[in-house]
């Protein structure tokens, strides 16, 4: 196959790769559907007393091992079951051919290169992290309630990288021709995947909440997607373990990697280039995170807030910059907003 | 002061006995606010009216190593950063400053006064990093004696009902209680655990052990070694140059502050530190995408340069390119950016040479159009002028005038207009290369009354009206822009933020936990009971109960009484 034969190819298995993810999204949503007429674990306490084994029947999947009498509510948490998992199914399948993709743009571009050359390669890199990371700890944080939002995030970020980010595969413009791209890169993406899985986690932190709350109050008891998520300390644990996870890696990839490539190719390892300042208040944004937490009074609800601050910054960071401050960013990839200041400093063009 | 603080609230109300390391800041913080302590009588009501100015200074300085004042201080921090991504800064562009404060001649003296052109020179910004490391530093000392303590105290001893902990398992085993005993300390051992088996009572008796010390040891280095970064990176921006300059190939460069376009020195750097190499650019060579949606864009470009590290070393050879840079003892040479340089014939209106030679024009653009200016103060009768494009491959539209159709010289054109009079060069004030003072020149007219372009390619030669002299476009020369620049101390730098991710995963990783194993003998049978502390949340501290409980002998937990606390 040629070059172009596998940039075809990457294209043909993004589309798909979108489709099968719209289609793991609905199966996630007719599990919802469902999950309405199954009891929820604050039903089944009030019904049960307060007995323990139902407590372990809290996590979603083992619902369909309620007692073998068919009532309406247990046809529909069969079918709540059957929907989850054709969910996750097709999750996996997407994710294949999302990978797929990767690789074949790679294999596109004359000679081949990594896969995240621009703000297209990037995104599609970028949400690949989020659902690998999710697919791979799917099991031991038992995250399937992360299904619907993780694959929701897919398909909207994979349709706006394709409708306005997309550039044709072709060679890497030469400041990024080093391998400090494949380190510092690889690194951003993994740890904006924990971070962005963390966000997820922590904004159904403060949803669930709210709802706990509402029902202790004595007012609606929800039916639907909130009510059926773990317990709030729960989803807070899930949340601090992926920031956790996240912040060593970006503080290598945004203070070491960055700054010793920067060094290397700009002859200054930190210049206060506009990308260069939001990765470090992305960096202080989750410290002050991670400090929160341990903080009396701050730990919770501010916390998570904190957190979803913090990812607001790195999205920013990472379209923001390269729209609105393109022209003065060294770390613009964005099409041709290679354009030059006249007379004196800067005379130089082309250098991403 | 860190992630790591959690002191045991989380994972279930019973505390253990001891302070050991990992407690600080949450007390503190607790302590020391003055909702807290106005309702706990014991410590003195914050900042009533009349108090002594020592106390007033250590209620303030409790207040500044809080850890809600470090939260807050980080905030600012990430806040305070931010106007220096949106305005301009001196440091970065110093031109994009001149820019802006054109455009903006009614703001410029406001955000002049508030620092907001170099933001992180700025005294509000120094003081909000100041004040955090302030911060850090009053939170890591008195850390550190604690941790000092803890390290060497024992293992908490056994707090008196070992089922009220998160985690606690009992059982009976076959043999003795000694016996029981021991095994349990080498299980805990095996664990590493560090293990005191002090307590004994009668038959049997308690162990305690204790694990995870490094987690508040990564936590104080991490603290440690940001200090070192900030140390680092000041002596890097104090001691440190940069400085820019625009070579034409086949010129060289010699490293002393005349030559350069663009210098910018950290304020303890001393020009005669400049280490004395020189360079020559013997050959430039750039290639484009010439087909495909990408053309234009460059894929490979270098430069080849023979250099001296000193007068009279030996002469080298290096090939400069981006990402390659050349690296001197003080100093290393990077290749920034490149453009054209057209040579230029100029003869003047009495026929005699007035200028020859090459003339840098900077491109505007990724297809390399670049704007120029040509000087002749030597020109008779009068002094002559020249500004306009560089067009590396022509185009021309209506629309558009004329355009560069490709960044490669494929069919390069000069294309300019033409002036006359006093360049004003002689007022003595600066004047830049790039630009032309018009103030006092005429422009040339064409014979019909329209300005008199000078549009030549390569090898033409075009006559100015009234006899007034002629230009021709010799040949086509490319220039690189080179940037020289020496950071001391990074080494500092990097190993600080090395030893900071060092310090981060230990103190992130490593867990703290505290065990106890009780035995003891009642009616003849042996029985042991094994309990657990973690002083992190979310650990698997069931499993870990269960094993060691496991190893000392009792079932699965299945078939035991297994006791779990919300």
């Amino acid at each position: 196959m040629t070059a172009q034969d596998f940039a075809a190819l990457s294209n043909t298995a993004i589309a798909f790769a979108g489709v099968v993810y719209v289609l793991a999204f609905l199966s996630h949503l007719v599990e919802m559907t469902f999950g309405r007429r199954v009891p929820t674990a604050a039903d089944r306490r009030v019904h049960a007393g307060e007995g323990t084994a139902h407590e372990q029947s809290e996590r979603p999947g083992s619902v369909a091992t309620l007692p073998p009498t068919t009532t309406g509510a247990e046809v529909a948490a069969v079918r709540t079951e059957t929907f989850a998992r054709i969910g996750v199914a097709l999750t996996v399948v997407a994710a294949l051919l999302h990978a797929l993709a990767l690789v074949t743009r790679g294999l596109g571009a004359e000679p081949a290169r990594v896969p995240w050359g621009n703000m297209y390669e990037f995104s599609v890199a970028g949400t690949f992290g989020v659902t690998a990371l999710y697919l791979l700890l799917l099991r031991r944080y038992r995250l399937r309630w992360l299904g619907p939002v993780v694959t929701g995030f897919d398909v909207v970020v994979l349709m706006l990288a394709v409708l306005l980010l997309y550039e044709d595969a072709g060679p890497l413009v030469p400041a990024l021709n080093s391998y400090w791209l494949v380190i510092h890169v690889v690194a951003a993406i993994i740890a904006t995947g924990a971070f962005t899985v963390g966000g997820m986690a922590s904004l159904l932190f403060l949803l669930k909440q709210r709802a706990v709350a509402r029902e202790q109050q004595g007012r609606v008891r929800g039916t639907g997607y909130v009510a059926r998520l773990p317990e709030p300390a729960v989803l807070d644990r899930v949340a601090y373990r992926m920031h956790a996870f996240g912040f060593p890696i970006w503080t290598f990839a945004a203070l070491i990697a960055g700054p010793i490539w920067a060094e290397y190719a700009w002859g200054r390892y930190w210049g206060w280039d506009p990308k260069e300042v939001w990765a470090f208040i992305t960096w202080v944004a989750y410290a002050a995170y991670l400090h929160a937490r341990a903080t009396a009074g701050w730990r919770g609800r501010s916390a998570a807030i904190i957190a979803l601050v913090a990812l607001a910054t790195l999205l920013f960071n990472f379209i923001g910059i390269n729209f609105f401050f393109g022209d003065s960013s060294q770390h613009s990839y964005a099409a041709e907003l290679i354009v030059e200041h006249p007379p004196e400093d800067r005379a130089y063009s082309g250098f991403g | 002061m860190t992630p790591t603080t959690n002191t045991g609230t989380e994972t279930g109300s019973a505390k253990p006995p001891g302070t050991g390391a990992g407690e600080g800041r949450d007390e503190v913080v607790l302590d020391s606010t003055p909702g807290a302590s106005a309702t706990t009588p014991p410590t003195p009501p914050a900042a009533p009216p009349g108090l002594r100015p020592v106390e007033l200074s250590r209620w303030a300085w409790r207040q500044l190593t809080s850890m809600r004042t470090a939260l807050v201080l980080l905030f600012l921090l990430a806040l305070a950063a931010v106007p220096g991504s949106v305005v301009p800064q001196r440091d970065v562009d110093a031109l994009a400053v001149g820019q802006w404060q054109d455009r903006h001649p009614a703001l410029t003296p406001l955000y002049e006064a508030l620092g907001l052109f170099s933001v992180y020179e700025s005294v509000w910004f120094s003081a909000i990093y100041l004040l955090l490391m302030v911060s850090v530093v009053g939170c890591f000392v008195p850390r550190l004696r604690i941790y000092w303590r803890g390290m060497r105290a024992r293992p908490p001893r056994a707090p008196r009902n070992l089922s009220r902990l998160p985690h606690s398992r009992s059982f009976e085993v076959d043999g003795p209680a000694p016996e029981a005993l021991e095994r349990s300390v080498q299980v805990l051992r095996s664990k590493r655990y560090r293990v005191d088996s002090a307590d004994r009572l009668g038959d049997g008796g308690d162990v305690a052990g204790e694990r995870g010390y490094l987690r508040e040891a990564g936590n104080l280095l991490f603290h440690a070694a940001l200090l070192l970064v900030l140390a680092g990176f000041a002596v890097g921006n104090l001691y440190g140059y940069k400085g820019g300059v625009i070579v034409v190939s086949g010129q060289g460069f010699s490293n002393s502050l005349s030559q350069y376009d663009d210098f910018a020195p950290g304020s303890m750097f001393d020009v005669e530190d400049l280490a004395p190499f020189n360079l020559d650019i013997d050959d430039f060579d750039v290639q484009f995408l010439r087909e495909g949606p990408q053309a234009g864009m460059p894929v490979d470009f270098s430069a080849d340069v023979r250099y001296r590290e000193r007068p009279g070393a030996p002469e080298r050879r290096h090939d400069l390119a981006v990402n390659h840079p050349l690296s001197l003892d003080g100093g290393n040479v990077f290749l920034v950016g490149h453009g054209y340089a057209p040579r230029v014939t100029v003869r003047d209106g009495e026929g005699h040479l007035a200028y020859r030679g090459p003339v840098i024009f900077l491109p505007q653009d990724s297809t390399f159009a670049s704007f120029g200016v040509i000087k002749v103060p030597d020109a008779m009768p009068e002094p002559l002028g020249f500004e306009g494009l560089f067009l590396p491959t022509y185009g021309f539209s209506m629309e558009t005038g004329p355009v560069s159709r490709f960044p490669d010289a494929l069919d390069p054109v000069l294309s300019m207009l033409a002036y006359r009079g006093d360049l004003g060069l002689d007022t003595g004030a600066a004047q830049s290369v790039y630009e032309l003072d018009k103030a006092k020149m005429e422009k040339f007219r064409a014979g019909d009354g329209g300005d008199f372009r000078v549009d030549i390619a390569l090898g033409q030669t075009k006559q100015l009206p009234d006899g007034a002299g002629s230009i021709t476009f010799d040949g086509l020369d490319r220039w690189v822009k080179l940037q020289v620049s020496d950071t001391p101390a990074k080494w500092l730098a990097l190993g600080g933020v090395v030893l900071a991710l060092v310090g981060l995963l230990g103190s992130l990783f490593i867990r703290p936990r505290r065990a106890w194993v009780r035995v003891t003998r009642r009616d003849g049978r042996t029985l042991v009971e094994v309990a657990g502390l973690d002083r992190t949340p979310g650990g698997d501290l069931a499993e870990e109960v269960d094993d060691i409980a496991g190893e000392l002998g009792a079932r699965r937990p299945e078939a035991d009484e297994r006791k779990m606390h919300p």
